[in-house]
Parts: structure tokens; sequence; C-alpha cells
């Protein structure tokens, strides 16, 4: 095989390239690569390969990987070149390896050894590649192996090796500070190595060491000012000078460091001025490196201390910058103006004519260098032209990263900086026409808000121009084809709070055009969610005002599609829509006030008005509540459940709590469901009356027992459990449940008995288990909150049957205030009993819909915490407001029920609900608290403690699931 | 730090890829598209610079510099000074050109062990290291020079084995 040179490689080396190089599509590029693998397994594992062979085989792997080809089966032999004596050998085992692996491959232990032993070799050439391969290969892990020999090898006789082994350590100090930071004084003292170059390259883990921790180096000040005036002053050797400049590296990032030393420390900056002029006048702007040098000083400058002299010959240099033709040279001159203004606004006005120049040049690079510029003078009286300028901007180009933030920026700058409510609106609805489907959801949110708050001041009649201008424009463009979802969302809440509220347009009329959104964006979920959220606002503000309500066909009909959508999240929305037109104006206006979206809910965390009602229960039997501090911990409730429960004779539960989590990944909340009550009968029950009974009734959605039935046949179906099929009669559970209520109830004198206890740990301990956090999170009363986000739809129907067990015994405990509710509710369904319970019982959150939702809230609160004009009641405000313009039928529900419970009850009643509706049952339940707010709220409460204890979890259905029963 | 150095042809064929920061094989390759794509979308007569904070993170961005038919491409963050790396970019150009002299494509192609070697001398870890082009180039030759010897007293049981 004829070689070339030194590196000499074979002719089918040679050849592979050439054909690579001449292949002329992807396609036969990959064939030749993909064939040249194929060559290279079989050769590899030929015995007794020479090793100038197998020296190119690695070579050949490392081309072959480098165009993007796996040659992991080959890593093992780079590895094992690591080990050969021969220095070549070992330099391209080490390359192969360090271009091959991360710091995290299992090879990496194979390498350690030999990196150990080489870092101690004789030959330097040997050590340096070794120090190579530690800057790459070692982890936090494996630091410690080679930590001693690499802080040896910083008192090397040769300089190469004192730099690299500064250069390894501060590789160390980047991966794991902790592991070197006994070792950072070595810095300290090859700073003052003799040799430049090692001198240098202590300057970057220095830099870093300081950007870090400034003030442990200030001491550093008087070496650093005097190493770089020993270098401006070319005390340093010749070798370097680079382009006649004495070792402008070395001076670039001693420049970046007395930054650093000088920001905001007077003292510590007048030590620097006079070194800092003379390299600026100094310095040579013909050459390249000599303008990086003038550019850093700049930076200096505008980091230290100000000093007038200084900004005043920086600013020269600006001058020259922007005034060069090199377009490398305006950027920096941008880029420095942009640190320059910070200290004295007046600079960039002289420089007005450049900064358009570069605003018009044809450099992407430096257009957006001085939109960046741009953004940071930014104040009321440029901001109608700036932000024009920067929607103009972003029409104009595709890259949508950069238009997302420049999207975000115009936000921003409108918001800050709005000189009229006019132009604000008109200048969201460009960004939003533009970028709507780009910006982060939480700035149609702040829109929204905006909206809704006004500007802050307290003059409401320019809050309501603000609206009915939006209300305006948003009825001219609504009518654009391809507008963003995000804009249509905030259309239509803002139409369904404020389309009617100045008069000037009917409420038919709204509710027409709010339909024809819907109507034109049926694919968007979120969009329709929106319209009939806001419809249900227009109506129930008409009725609320006394008129009646006549409903325009094309809502009768897209309410009616909703009502059997197979979004839960719409059905719930429809059917409380319905069932709000169906109430009487006092009602409606104490569920959706008018202009409310942000008003301060009252929030009685105790539930203190519920207490005469929770004493009456206990009398009654009732489950006593669990103070969240006694179900918390999760260790101590595990212990507990050892103890006491499995003597008790449980253990049943265990086993329906394992199997689900094997078949169904995500979580296994419904087998603690049963678990907790029915533990004697447990869920078999079900099942065995699925398979027999269940699937005729499938249909009769309406009677509590064929929708016990049905659900659990979902889950024998998902399960294919066959240890749950037992035989006992599902009607048993009410009985059984009814026993253990006697059982608590005996207890509950003597202070929550322990198997009383027992039982709803137990549930709760499942649901900790799952998710600690989100019980954390939700640490409510209703604190049923915590239950696990991820379900698998399999449980919920399972839960479902149980809860609603719960709910009939809870019914008959509990007359009155069933009667009570009831009475609120327009559509009392037989099982309206259970109408509270959704409610209180907390998030499931499987469907899709309820994830976004819960991101929309946690996004809103991320708004306002950043400081916008309303920070003080920011976060509560923010949640109720996401939950109003998310779900706008569950303002007053949730708003009212979740007193006591966190943001992420709120979700979970938003997202709860649906579940009801699934059923067939639901409208009116989220309706039946307000109305009939004390009792019920409490039934709920009951009912939710109970349901608990059955280990129910109410959730959302699967629709899939669902119709796989129907057939 | 420096974050990657890449050298690849107008064609955007890869000659030399080198991240510092660990990136698996197919989001290397996905950047090395995305770079081009790039470059490919930049006028002639613009500047050498370009952020490249959507592909690799806050603050990134990238000098270029063709010669020829090969773009030199080094990504770095702030901590880094833009024309600074140009001229790094130009140290490393004279040292290969000094290694292979009048350096063209196919050299590094072909000896891109040597070319590694070179840039392994300039940057260590993502710091630069060394920003003489003559330094480099010494340093260079005497690992050659070191391993020829070494492979010419290996050179008998390599061929006889």
């Amino acid at each position: 095989m004829g070689s070339q040179g030194g590196f000499g490689q074979s002719k089918e080396f040679l050849d592979l390239i050439k054909s690579i190089g001449e292949a002329r599509s992807k396609a036969e590029e990959d064939r030749i690569v993909i064939n040249e693998i194929e060559i290279l397994k079989k050769r590899i594992i030929e015995p007794d390969i020479p090793k100038r062979k197998m020296k190119e085989y690695i070579m050949r792997l490392v081309y072959v990987e480098m165009l993007g080809h796996d040659a992991s089966f080959g890593y093992i032999h780079a590895v094992k070149m690591t080990h050969d004596d021969n220095l070549h050998s070992k330099r391209t085992g080490y390359l192969a390896v360090t271009l091959f692996l991360n710091e995290d491959h299992d090879l990496i232990i194979l390498i350690v050894n030999t990196i150990q032993k080489d870092l101690k070799s004789d030959n330097y050439l040997v050590v340096c590649a070794a120090l190579n391969a530690v800057c790459k290969l070692i982890n936090e892990e494996t630091i410690p192996a080679v930590l001693p020999q690499v802080v040896d090898l910083l008192g090397h006789s040769k300089e190469a090796v004192r730099k690299k082994a500064v250069m390894a350590l501060h590789r160390f100090h980047q991966k794991s500070p902790s592991s070197v930071n006994h070792l950072v004084t070595n810095f300290r003292k090859r700073l003052c190595d003799n040799d430049p170059g090692v001198m240098g390259s202590t300057l970057c883990p220095l830099y870093d060491l300081i950007s870090e921790d400034v003030n442990s180096y200030k001491d550093l000040v008087v070496s650093f000012v005097s190493i770089l005036k020993q270098v401006a002053e070319r005390r340093l050797p010749k070798s370097y000078d680079y382009h006649q400049m004495p070792a402008p590296f070395i001076q670039i990032k001693l420049l970046k460091i007395l930054a650093l030393l000088g920001s905001g420390d007077k003292k510590a900056s007048e030590q620097m001025y006079t070194i800092v002029g003379d390299i600026m006048r100094k310095s040579d702007s013909s050459s390249n490196i000599g303008n990086a040098i003038l550019y850093e000083c700049i930076c200096c400058v505008s980091s230290i201390h100000p000093n007038p002299k200084l900004l005043e010959s920086a600013a020269e240099a600006v001058a020259k910058f922007l005034k060069n033709d090199s377009h490398n040279l305006k950027y920096l001159g941008i880029d420095a103006l942009g640190r320059l203004i910070k200290i004295s606004a007046e600079i960039a006005e002289q420089h007005q004519l450049a900064v358009i120049d570069c605003l018009e040049d044809p450099d992407d690079t430096l257009k957006r260098k001085t939109f960046e510029l741009l953004y940071k003078m930014t104040k009321p009286s440029n901001v109608e032209v700036i932000v024009d300028r920067m929607i103009d901007y972003m029409m104009s180009i595709n890259d949508n990263h950069y238009k997302t933030e420049i999207a975000s920026r115009c936000v921003e700058l409108a918001e800050q900086f709005a000189p009229s409510n006019q132009w604000f609106i008109q200048t969201m609805n460009k960004v939003f026409e533009h970028a709507g489907d780009l910006v982060n959801l939480k700035v149609a949110h702040n829109l929204m808000r905006l909206i809704a708050e006004g500007f802050g001041e307290e003059d409401e009649t320019a809050d309501s121009q603000l609206r009915s201008s939006a209300v305006e424009s948003y009825l001219r463009i609504m009518g654009e084809p391809k507008l963003p979802s995000a804009f249509l969302q905030v259309i239509c809440w803002v139409l369904g709070e404020y389309g009617t509220a100045d008069g000037k347009y009917s409420a038919s009329y709204i509710t027409g055009k709010i339909s024809d959104i819907a109507e034109a964006h049926s694919t968007d979920d979120m969009v329709k969610g929106y319209a009939v959220s806001a419809l249900m606002k227009v109506y129930s503000f008409e009725i609320a005002a006394g008129r009646k309500v006549d409903m325009l066909p094309e809502c009768q009909s897209f309410i009616e599609e909703l009502l059997a959508s197979n979004s839960t999240d719409l059905q719930q929305r429809a059917y409380e829509l319905q069932s709000v037109v169906g109430l009487d104006a006092r009602a409606v206006e104490s569920i959706i006030p008018m202009d409310a979206s942000c008003e301060d809910i009252e929030v009685d965390r105790e539930l203190s008005f519920l207490n005469g009602y929770v004493q009456e229960s206990l009398n009654k039997g009732a489950q006593p509540y669990i103070p969240e501090n006694e179900r918390s911990g999760a260790s101590s409730i595990s212990n507990f459940r050892i103890e006491h429960h499995v003597p008790s004779g449980h253990s049943l539960r265990f086993e329906a709590y394992e199997l689900p989590k094997a078949s169904v990944p995500s979580r296994p909340p419904v087998p603690p469901v049963s678990a907790t009550e029915l533990v004697p009968v447990p869920e078999p029950t079900y099942h065995t009356e699925f398979h027999e009974a269940v699937a005729p009734k499938l249909s009769v959605s309406g009677t509590g027992s064929s929708e016990i039935k049905l659900r659990l046949d979902g889950v024998q179906k998902k399960w294919g459990k066959q240890t749950y099929s037992s035989s006992s009669p599902s009607t048993s559970d009410s009985d059984i449940h009814k026993t253990q209520n006697g059982a608590t109830k005996r207890d509950v004198p003597s202070s929550l008995s322990s198997k009383a206890r027992d039982v709803s740990y137990d549930s709760r301990k499942q649901q900790e288990d799952v998710d600690p956090e989100k019980q954390k999170l939700a640490a409510s009363l209703f604190g049923g909150a915590s239950k696990p986000e991820k379900r698998p739809p399999a449980s919920h129907k399972a839960s479902r049957p149980n809860s609603h067990a719960a709910d009939k015994s809870n019914a008959e405990k509990s007359g009155p205030s069933d009667g009570g509710a009831v009475k609120a509710s327009p559509q009392p369904p037989p099982d309206l009993l259970d109408l509270g319970e959704p409610t209180s019982i907390s998030n499931a959150t499987s469907v899709d819909p309820f994830k976004q939702l819960e991101g929309l809230l946690d996004s809103n609160e991320g708004t306002t915490a950043p400081g916008s004009s309303s920070s003080t009641k920011a976060p509560d405000l923010m949640s109720l407001y996401g939950d109003t313009s998310l779900s706008g039928q569950n303002i007053g529900t949730a708003n009212l029920l979740s007193t006591s419970s966190s943001d992420a009850n709120l979700i979970s009643d938003v997202s709860h609900a649906p579940d009801r509706n699934g059923h067939g049952t639901g409208s009116a339940v989220t309706l039946s608290t307000p109305l009939s707010k004390g009792p019920n709220t409490k039934d709920a409460l009951e009912k939710d403690a109970l349901v608990r204890q059955m280990g129910v979890n109410p959730t959302s259905q699967n629709p899939n699931l669902f119709k796989d029963l129907l057939g | 730090m420096i974050k990657g150095v890449i050298l690849m042809n107008d064609k955007g064929k890869p000659r030399l890829v080198k991240f510092y920061d660990y990136h698996p094989a197919e989001k290397q390759q996905e950047l090395i598209r995305r770079l081009y794509g790039v470059l490919s979308s930049r006028a002639e007569d613009v500047s050498n610079f370009v952020k490249v904070d959507s592909l690799f993170g806050p603050d990134t961005r990238l000098v270029y510099k063709t010669y020829a038919t090969l773009h030199i491409l080094f990504i770095f963050d702030c901590s880094e000074n833009e024309l600074a790396m140009l001229d790094l970019m130009q140290v490393f150009v004279e040292a290969m050109d000094k290694c292979f002299s009048n350096v063209r494509e196919l050299d590094i192609v072909f000896n891109f062990n040597k070319v590694h070697a070179i840039l392994d001398e300039i940057i260590l870890g993502g710091q630069v290291l060394e920003t003489s082009s003559s330094e480099v180039v010494k340093a260079v030759e005497e690992i050659s020079k070191m391993e020829r010897a070494a492979n010419s007293l290996m050179a008998v049981p390599s061929i006889t084995g």
C-alpha cells in the first residue's frame, strides 16, 4: 500500500475519499460510506492487523463518523489503540476517542488508567496527548483519578505542558467546581509563571473564576494592570507579537478581566484608567487585531466606573468603527454603542445617521445588532418609530427563532411605552397577525390582562375606551384569513368579555361574529373553547341585564356540535353554557359578573362558613377530615400502613395496587381507589359484573349502575386483569361503604381511629407516592387535589364507579344538603348529589386541553412576575385570570369552591368537570355550588372526603376508550 | 469559550468537525446542515459574524471565513471577542499553510489527523492555547518527527506482524 508522507494513507482510503468527494448526491455518498463501514467492520476484527493498518482503519472510522454515520463498532479499537506504546498510535487513539466518546461514555473507564500512566510519561508529547484527552474525556467522577497528576504537571519543565495542565485544571473547574476548589490558588501562582504563554493561559480560568466571584480577586487588580502595562509596552519576547501587536490575545483577556473587576468599583477602576487610556491611544486601527483590542477597551470603559476622558475617547473610537466600510467594524461599533449608551445616552444621538444606515444595511447580522441597540434605547418618545420598524422587519424575515424574539420585544416595548391605547392595540394586532403562532402564549394572556385591567391608572373611561377600541379593531380584523390561534383566542375572549360592554354592538351581532370565528376554525379546539366561553359570557351578561336571550341558529348549532364533541373540555363548556342560559338573572350575575375577570376574589381559606355543616355531618356519621400535616410525610405513612394496616386484614390492597402499575406505566391510581374502603369486597365485583351484565347496558348511560359497569369494563379491558374479577355483586359497594362508615362513626369520637386514618391515608399515600410535588402544591382542604395528573385512562373509568358509589352512600347520609343542591340546580339529574364532588376533588388531567390549560396558568403567573404594571396582586390575580379566560364558565364555581385551594386546584376544577359531562350527568355540576353556596360546598367537601377515602379519582375520560366500549 | 470549530467545503460537506461540548452524532450532523444553511444565506461582502443562538443557545456567535472552497467556522460564546476570533482563524490557517505549504481543501481531507493536531495546539478544551502560528507549527513538526521516529522503529515488527 502506497503511503504518503508522515501521515500516510493507503490507496484504499484515498479512493474512498475521492469517491465520496465525487458523489453527486447524498444518497450516493451514503451508499459509499455504508459500504465502507461494512468493509471496516470485517477488517477491523481480523487478527494481527499491522499497527499502521490499524491506525488507518481508525482514521477511516473517524472520517465515516464525521460524515454522520455510526462507527460505534470501532470505538473499542480506538480505546485499545490508546494503550499502544507507539506515540503515533497513541495519538491516533486519543484523537479518535476524543472525537468519538463523550465524558460519560462507558468505555471511558478503560481509558482512565492509560491517561493516568501517560500523564506520568517521560515523553512530554505523550503527556500533552494525555492532557488533550483529559480535557475532553474526564468527567466529574473521574476527575479525582487524574487530578494529582495534572496538578503535578503544573510544575513541569516544559511550558507547553504547564500550559496544557492549566487548561485541564480549568476544564475540571468548569465541569465540577467543587472538585478543584481547593486548587484555584494554583491559578494565581501560575499567573507569575516565567513563561508568558503559561501566564496567558491562566487568564482563561481566572476570567471564569472572577466572573463567578469578583470580590475575592480584587487584590489582583494591581497585578493585572501591571501585566497589561508590560504587555502593551512590548516587554514580552518578540515571538508573542501578532501582526506587530504585542500579545493581543493576552491584552484582550486582561481587558475583559479588568472590566469585570472594575465594574461598580471606583477604587479599582481608578487604577485602570491610565493603562486603558494608553492602550486606546496607541491602538492600531488599521489592523484587525488592533481594532479587536480597541473594541475590548471600549467594553472595558463602559463596564468600569465611568471616567469622562476615557468615555470621550471611547465615543471617538465608536465613531471610527461606525464610519468604517467594514461590516465587521460597523457591527462592533453598534455593539459598543449599545454598551456606551447605558452610561451616557447622548452618545447615540451623535451617531443617529450611522445607526439608521446600519438598520438599512443588507447584512442581517448588522441589522439585528442594530435592532438590539434600538431596543436598548427605546423611550416613550421614540417607541412608535422603533416598534414600527421592528414589526416591518419581523414581517420580512423567515427565521422563526428571531421572529419570536423580536415579536416579544415589540410586545414588551409596546406594553412599557405605549403612547396611546389605540396605538397599543394596533401594534399588538400587527404582532399577532404576523407572529401570533410564534409568540409565547403568555403574551396573549398578557394582552387580555392588559385590556381587562387597563393601564393601571384609575381612569375608568380610558380603560373602557381601550376596550371599545380593542373590540372594534378585532371585529374589523377577524375576517382575515389565517389568523394565528393565539390571536383568535384573544379576540374571542375580548369579544366575550367586552363585546357588548359599551352597548354599541348588540349581543346577537357579537355572538354571530363569535360563532363565525368558531366555524372558520373548526379544527382548533382551543379557539372553539374560547368561543363557547365567550358566548356564555355574552349571554349571561344579557340575562343579567334583564334582556331575553335569543340564541342565533348558528350559535345553537355550534353549541349542539360541542355537546357531542370528542373533547370533554368543549363538552363541558357547552353544557355549562346551556345551563347558564337557563338560569335566572340574579343567579347568572353571581356566576358571571360583568367585567370581573380582574376582580379579587375573597378566599376564606378556613372555609369557616362550613363549620356548622361539618359538625352536623359528623354527627350524622361522616368521616372526619384529616388535616394536611397528618397526611403528609410519605415515610411515616408507609410505616403506619405496615404497622396497622396490614394486620387489620387489608393486605388485599397491595395486590390491587401493584398490578395496574405493571400494566399501565404512568400511574395506578385506580386500584388504590377501590382499595381504600372497598377492601373486603374489592373491585373484582365490578369486573365480573362487567363481564356478565354490563355490555348490554352500556347504552343506558343515565343510571348509576350501568355507568359503573361501563367504566369498569374499560378498566378490565385495559388491564386484562384476572385477579380482579371475583364475584360480589356490584350493589354491595354502597353497603360496604355504609358499614365502613359506620365503623368510622364509632371511631370518630376517639379522635380518628387508626383504622379510619389508615383508610384515608392509604388512598392518600398512593397519591403521594405518585406525585409528592403535586401533593404539596395542592395543600388544601380539597386536597384530593394532589391527585396525579397522568393517569391511564382506564383508571379514570374504574374510578368513576367508585365515586359514584361513594356519592350514593354519601347521599344516603347527608340528605339535607342534597335537597339544597337539587333546589339550586335547574336540571336535577338523579345523581345530582355528586355534583359538588368533582369540583372539590382534584386534578386529574389526562386530557390534553387540560395540560394546555395548566401550561397557560403557569405561564400566566410567569408573566406577571417580571413586573408589569400591576405586580402586587399579580400571582393571585393571574391564576384567577387564567381560569377566567380559559374557561369562563368556571369562574364562579372554581373561585368560590376552590377558596382554600391553590392554583392546582383551580386547574383541577376545570379539568375535573368534563369528566362529568362524559357521563351525561353533569351540566349543572359547577353551577349548583355557587347558588347554594354554603351547604352545597360543604356537601361537596364531605363528599370529597368520602370519595377520597374511597380512593376515587374522578378524572376526565378518554374519548377513544369510550368509543371502543360503545363499539 | 469556544464551542466548536468546523471546516466545511462550499457544498456543505464537513472536512473537519470538532465540538468542545459533546453533541451526539445526529445532532452534529443537524448542526452542520443548519450552519451550512446559515452560511449560504449570507450575502457576499457582509460581516463575518452571525448570531447563532437558535442553534447553540443564548448569546452564541459564529465567525466564519471563506478560503477558496473552504469555509472555516468558529462557534463561541460571549467570553470571546469576535474580531479576535477572526484572527485566531487566521492563525489556524497560517499554521496549516506552513505545514502543508499552500494548504488546499484536499490537504485537509487527506491529513485530517494532522489538522486535528494543529487545532489541538491552538485550542484546548475550548480555550485559546496558542496564538502564534510558528509556535504551533513547531509543536506539530516535533510531533511528526517523534511519530516518524517511532514508526521507523516499529516498522520492522509491524510489517512482519
